[in-house]
């Protein structure tokens, strides 16, 4: 084989591993950019855990927060009885997000005045049906609070 | 003798038996009244006809209980002469007529408890019953006019005419009926409006309950319009926090002693639409020029002009952030999460709408701008969706070159060790 | 100037020897370099095989890949594909890579076994290795049937019901079989249970097996000759060595197809046309079905064929006289090696032939029936 042929064959054969590596580095990325975990973590959400402990919850002055529960909000109470409800935050009657009223026990709807008490049943206004409720467990070790679908 | 002793046994023991039977069932058969009426009435809405469906009836009541005579008897003539026929009552008797009953706790409790007793004082208050009672006008709404008569549905019954669905066009058979009203000064557009109003559409299409039908701002036995300075308090009992807002205003002050209606100036009574930006603000078509003007000496216009463009900010934030969002939904991206925030931007545009009514300049401004934060992250999310879409095309190109080039390589590569 | 050449070589030739000592490969490789691949004007279809190889094992490792972010049930089945398609960096991708490998793979076997029918490659010494393919088709199918509910979308719930509910028309076994294959009377999380585990498990098993049967089949007996070189002396045959240049032109083939599936999973990521996959809504098993169910394409002439049969055909329920019927035809198809033997060698049984082009006809014909008449 002549020599051009022959500087043929290396150069080919150079740019032929080349090729490779580059191909393998372009399959390789997206396969380790897929196994790094991405920053939301689970996906399902039929349980959460809540980003705030339940000391903090009863700390607060309003004494109730609003959270993401999956695709919903939801709102989670301290009762006077030092008990913690959740609830889906999701006013029934026109979707509005409900609020905690502790001056007067209830939950409230500022949009048009829907009330409902603190087992969720729409008790005054225009709301035609109760809040659905969550079940809160909370860790009595790590005061961890986790709301899960009744 | 015996004989015939025992066929006249055989024979008049069950005559005479039945003959028993008969008085009894005659004596048991209390209501004559319904016997005979519905034997010669035949009109399908005569009250015989209706009256077994009466909430009345199904207490066990008669004829003889509202009307009054001795039910056992059967001549007309006898009837109305026995103690206690009241026969028809007329227009300005209904009323009382009523009221036997409706008003006397003790008698009351022992049909239904749990409903009131004060219809007829109520009525007595409102302009219906001082026109009937006070003036004599007979064409004014007494018991029967919205309640019918014979046919009596409880309110919760979608058949009452007292049904909060059909209360609208129980009110409007008088009352938008021009040629019937003439003479009342009053408007008879009243239905016509609150067909079209938020309210209208809530209780009459969507079948929302919680909306307000006539008697929830009216009354219902003390029907009154609420009166100029009480009408924001009927707004408030669901509209409380805008209530709340305009009680802290320089309007509210202002209205009082002018004497000007606080909600019905600018939203109206019975056409209460759903309110446009351009209300608020300083050009010609807002409201706000109605009473203010540039050089009043007051801070109102500008006022005005800066919760406008706070309103107005809040709402192009929205606007943009949906028309993006909805960009990369055509590019077939996922955006559940971003349609899902952009709810959150709804509320901040109910909660600045509200504080409106504060005329607070600063107050809007500070309610609009979290609003704003929130639809720019869904504006730069979408932004970021859109990219991605580009990217995948960008990285599908890289790749495809880089393939291509192996490939090509690679033929070479045969051709070469196959010559 | 050797040098450059001879450092990889060396390493690679220290390499062969170190194995070579401990596994005596000497006499496998040598008996593998002299293997050739008959060049003929039908060459082309020898590529099949290679490619429905390519796309299984493309989705054994896009499966290992979902595998880290799925989970089995009905409370977290769809949750977790929509996880991937929209949080996990390049999970739309590998999801996509998936779906449309899948039905690339099912295309690509169908291509391979006709091919392999009508140039006659199944005959005589090469039965099993027909046989083990026909049994690998089947297996393909299975894994797309069982692939198809682990979303847990409308689409999937409602095709599995339909599907499983055909199981059930089987006289006999029907009851049971369905059920078993239901994980209970109905359709439900117990199903992807079931599903998940014969997708993930079980059939890649049964798989792995059979392919590396039918692979050493191949590589025992060599590639299948046209059928007129065995009795025409008048032919120059020419072969290609197996190693290096078909393998190369194999490679070839397999870096098109790799392009092939990246545009496709960019540009329709959820599937076109009839071939179509978006991940849509949830199940519900109380929702009303949708207007129309679909079986995945290569299920398609099977159901359009029993459902334009009567309701009863003499005694017997229309469904189950097309099952017995598409079951009859397919046991035919299986045995095909045998019923051709009877030939003597360079023959071709006319009667098979016709019989294969009756059911590509079919399947064809069916299989867009059911498109356009719904």
């Amino acid at each position: 084989m002549s020599d051009i042929d022959k500087g043929k064959r290396d150069f080919l054969g150079w740019f032929l591993k080349g090729g490779i590596g580059a191909l393998m580095a372009a399959v390789l990325y997206p396969v380790y950019k897929y196994v790094i975990p991405p920053a939301s973590g689970e996906a399902n959400v039929s349980q959460i855990k809540l980003p705030f402990k339940i000391d903090e919850l009863k700390q607060d002055e309003k004494k109730s927060r609003i959270f993401k529960f999956g695709r919903d909000l939801g709102i989670i109470v301290v009762t006077p009885n030092q008990e913690a409800k959740a609830f889906s935050a999701l006013c029934t009657h026109l979707d509005c997000t409900v609020q905690y009223r502790n001056d007067l026990g209830i939950i409230w709807c500022a949009c048009h005045n829907g009330q409902y008490d603190l087992e969720g049943r729409n008790i005054g206004g225009p709301p035609p049906r109760p809040l659905e409720k969550y079940a809160v467990h909370i860790d009595d070790t790590s005061g961890e609070i986790f709301v899960s679908k009744a | 003798m015996k004989l015939f002793y025992d066929k006249i046994k055989r024979f008049f023991v069950p005559f005479a038996a039945t003959l028993m039977i008969c008085f009894v069932y005659g004596y048991a058969q209390a209501d004559n009244c319904l016997e005979c009426h519905s034997g010669w009435e035949d009109d399908e809405r005569a009250p015989s006809a209706l009256f077994p469906t009466d909430v009345h009836s199904q207490a066990g009541l008669g004829c003889s209980d509202c009307h009054g005579g001795n039910p056992d008897l059967e001549d007309m003539d006898d009837v109305r002469r026995s103690k206690g026929y009241r026969g028809i009552p007329g227009p300005k008797e209904i009323p009382a007529f009523c009221a036997t009953c409706h008003s006397d706790p003790n008698y009351m409790i022992k049909h239904n408890p749990a409903l009131a007793t004060d219809q007829f004082d109520k009525y007595k208050t409102s302009v219906h019953g001082q026109q009937l009672l006070g003036k004599g006008d007979i064409k004014v709404a007494n018991c029967v006019s919205c309640h019918s008569v014979h046919d009596i549905a409880s309110p919760q019954m979608p058949t009452s005419t007292v049904n909060a669905l059909n209360i609208p066009k129980t009110c409007s058979k008088c009352h938008s009926d021009a040629a019937y009203m003439a003479g009342y000064g009053i408007p008879t557009d009243q239905f016509d409006d609150y067909v079209k109003s938020v309210h209208g559409h809530a209780l009459l299409d969507k079948k929302d309950l919680g909306a307000p039908a006539c008697n929830d701002c009216h009354g219902n036995h003390g029907a009154t319009p609420p009166g100029i300075t009480s009408i924001s308090a009927v707004c408030g009992m669901c509209h409380t926090l805008i209530s709340d807002e305009f009680a802290k205003s320089p309007h509210k002050k202002a209205f009082d002693e002018m004497g000007y209606p606080e909600c019905e100036g600018c939203h109206s009574n019975h056409l209460v639409l759903e309110p446009q930006l351009y209300w608020v603000g300083i050009t010609d078509s807002s409201l706000c020029v109605n009473c203010h003007s540039a050089d009043d000496g007051t801070i109102a216009l500008a006022t005005a002009d800066k919760m406008h463009n706070s309103l107005q900010a809040l709402y192009n934030a929205y606007d943009s952030a949906e028309t993006k969002t909805d960009d990369a939904d055509t590019r077939g991206m996922m955006v559940t999460d971003q349609r899902f925030t952009l709810k959150e931007v709804s509320q901040a545009i109910i909660k600045t709408r509200t504080v409106i009514h504060s005329f607070n300049a600063d107050e809007v401004e500070k309610t609009a701008a979290p609003g704003i934060q929130t639809a720019d992250k869904v504006y730069q999310a979408a932004v970021a969706k859109i990219d991605e879409y580009y990217f995948r095309r960008y990285g599908l190109g890289i790749a495809t070159l880089i393939i291509t080039l192996l490939a090509v390589m690679l033929y070479f590569k045969i051709r070469s060790i196959e010559k | 100037m050797e040098n450059q050449n001879t450092n990889s070589s060396t390493f690679m030739t220290r390499l062969y020897s170190w194995v070579d000592e401990r596994l005596k490969i000497n006499t496998l490789v040598e008996y593998m370099s002299k293997k050739a691949v008959p060049r003929h004007s039908h060459s082309i279809w020898y590529f099949f095989g290679g490619m429905t190889l390519f796309f299984f094992i493309v989705q054994v490792l896009t499966g290992i890949l979902l595998l880290l972010y799925y989970r089995p049930g009905a409370d977290s089945a769809y949750e977790s594909v929509k996880f991937i398609v929209s949080e996990v960096t390049f999970g739309w991708l590998i999801r996509s890579i998936h779906s449309w490998s899948a039905n690339l793979m099912i295309l690509a076997a169908f291509i391979h076994m006709f091919s392999v029918f009508f140039t006659h490659a199944y005959r005589r010494p090469r039965e099993m290795t027909w046989i083990s393919g026909v049994l690998l088709l089947g297996l393909a199918m299975a894994f797309g049937f069982s692939g198809y509910l682990l979303p847990w979308n409308e689409l999937s719930f409602f095709a599995t019901r339909v599907g499983t509910g055909m199981a059930g028309a089987l006289p006999f076994v029907g009851d049971f079989l369905m059920e078993v294959m239901r994980g209970g009377e109905n359709v439900t999380g117990a199903t992807i249970g079931r599903f998940f585990g014969f997708h993930v498990a079980v059939l890649p098993g049964i798989f792995t097996v059979l392919i590396a049967l039918h692979l050493f089949f191949i590589q025992r007996q060599g590639m299948s000759e046209p059928l007129e070189w065995a009795t025409d002396t008048k032919i120059t045959k020419k072969y290609m060595p197996f190693f290096p240049n078909f393998i190369l032109r194999e490679t070839l083939v397999w870096l098109v197809l790799l392009n092939i599936l990246a545009v496709l999973a960019v540009f329709f990521p959820d599937g076109i046309g009839a071939v179509h996959w978006p991940l849509g809504e949830k199940a519900d098993p109380f929702a009303p079905p949708p207007p129309v169910i679909r079986p995945e394409w290569y299920f398609m002439f099977a159901f359009q064929s029993l459902k334009l049969i009567p309701a009863h055909v003499l005694f017997i329920e229309g469904e189950l006289f097309g099952i017995i019927i598409l079951s009859i035809a397919g046991l035919a198809w299986l045995v095909a090696p045998f019923l051709a033997s009877r030939k003597p060698e360079g023959q071709v049984s006319h009667k098979l032939v016709v019989f294969g082009w009756a059911v590509v006809i079919f399947i064809v014909v069916m299989t867009i029936l059911g498109y356009i008449l719904e």
